[in-house]
């Protein structure tokens, strides 16, 4: 959490107050009302603490909230907030079922009768940081590694040499930095050079 | 301002802060915002490096340690992170929104004026009037901390007067890209 990094105040100086966040959606407390998680940061906060879960959610508080809304305006506002939560979640669903879906290509690309390079696209749909997987490629195999644009505008990480086997591999165990990436959506390619003339 | 921010599209680079120009920063800071010199010596103490990170559209935002303090917007007033100004509330004039406001302000809207001036919101006093192109800071209705940071597009007083269109335009809010982002 952000208080973690609070200065030290001086004598004069006056001191940061520490807001408490919620675990779930990040927000103050006392918004997570108008988040997209709101059932699920009630029942986190009601697990954690008690009194802070009395102090925003009893049913005295609740009618104190209601302040200057109407009785109308506020079940519009539950519903909406309902609504949004569900659309949230939704969404969630479908990003996953994205992620499980996508693919990773691995591709071995002649660049010179024998002298191949091996481009990786795909792997940023795992959450993974593709500059930092592309330094362990190099360290790997001891050759030059980077993360660069593919003509679609993608990133993908070009290796030097053909190491599409090895990658494989690696993505399998689950090496390092590649930890949870599923192995089912590996696609291995061949690309071959054209010849001139063609 | 922040609705759409991502840092791997948006930022086109870091650069550490002269001293020269951090002098002018923390002069125009303690210039604008009611603070205190002991106060912002305790958030960003002299020796720490300061580092600018730019970003599109004239944006800077100046990061401690890869966190963001303040940003600006060309060479405008500067403007905390909401998460500053949680910690320490009074950097900015205060206004407030009514409780039907929050779930637009969330959404990025700017601010209506009818909104701040209706019962649940809070416009100071004409004795303390704020003039527009001021950043303020914007609470909510039954609320403890802020929700938002905006400018004021006209004085309080006219909105008390016009009580129609945009009051204060929303410049960062709860839950937007630059909430989401706690390192750079």
């Amino acid at each position: 959490m952000a208080s973690a990094a609070a200065p030290e105040a001086s004598s004069q100086a006056i001191s940061p107050i520490q807001v408490r966040y919620c675990e779930v959606c990040t927000f103050p407390l006392e918004y997570c009302e108008f988040g997209s998680s709101f059932t699920k940061c009630k029942e986190s906060l009601a697990e954690e603490d008690e009194d802070l879960y009395d102090k925003y959610y009893s049913e005295e508080a609740l009618q104190k909230k209601l302040g200057t809304i109407s009785l109308e305006a506020q079940s519009k506002l539950e519903k909406d907030a309902a609504a949004k939560e569900a659309k949230a979640e939704k969404k969630a669903d479908a990003a996953l079922k994205k992620k499980m879906a996508s693919q990773i290509t691995i591709k071995r690309i002649e660049r010179h009768k024998r002298k191949y390079v091996t481009s990786i696209h795909g792997l940023e749909a795992f959450g993974v940081d593709l500059k930092k997987v592309a330094k362990q490629f190099a360290q790997k195999f001891a050759t030059g590694a980077s993360v660069t644009k593919n003509p679609q505008g993608q990133d993908e990480i070009v290796v030097q040499g053909d190491v599409s086997g090895d990658i494989v591999e690696m993505i399998e165990d689950g090496v390092g930095l590649l930890k949870g990436v599923p192995k089912e959506n590996v696609v291995e390619v061949e690309e071959k050079k054209k010849k001139a003339g063609d | 301002m922040f609705k759409k921010f991502s840092p791997s599209t948006d930022v086109s680079g870091q650069t550490s802060v002269k001293t020269s120009v951090q002098r002018s920063i923390r002069s125009g800071i303690l210039s604008q915002w009611s603070i205190d010199q002991d106060t912002l010596e305790s958030i960003w103490p002299k020796k720490e490096p300061l580092i600018l990170v730019k970003c599109r559209e004239h944006i800077s935002i100046y990061t401690l340690h890869g966190e963001p303090l303040f940003f600006q917007h060309f060479d405008g007033p500067f403007y905390p992170t909401l998460r500053m100004v949680h910690k320490y509330p009074f950097l900015l004039p205060m206004v407030r929104v009514d409780r039907g406001a929050i779930r637009f302000l969330l959404a990025g809207a700017h601010m209506m004026c009818p909104g701040l001036t209706s019962k649940g919101g809070y416009l100071p006093p004409p004795d303390k009037e704020i003039k527009a192109g001021t950043p303020v800071a914007i609470f909510a209705e039954g609320k403890e901390h802020a929700v938002g940071l905006g400018i004021t597009k006209m004085d309080t007083e006219e909105m008390r007067r016009v009580n129609k269109n945009t009051g204060i335009e929303t410049v960062t809010y709860l839950g937007d890209d630059l909430w989401a982002l706690q390192k750079l």
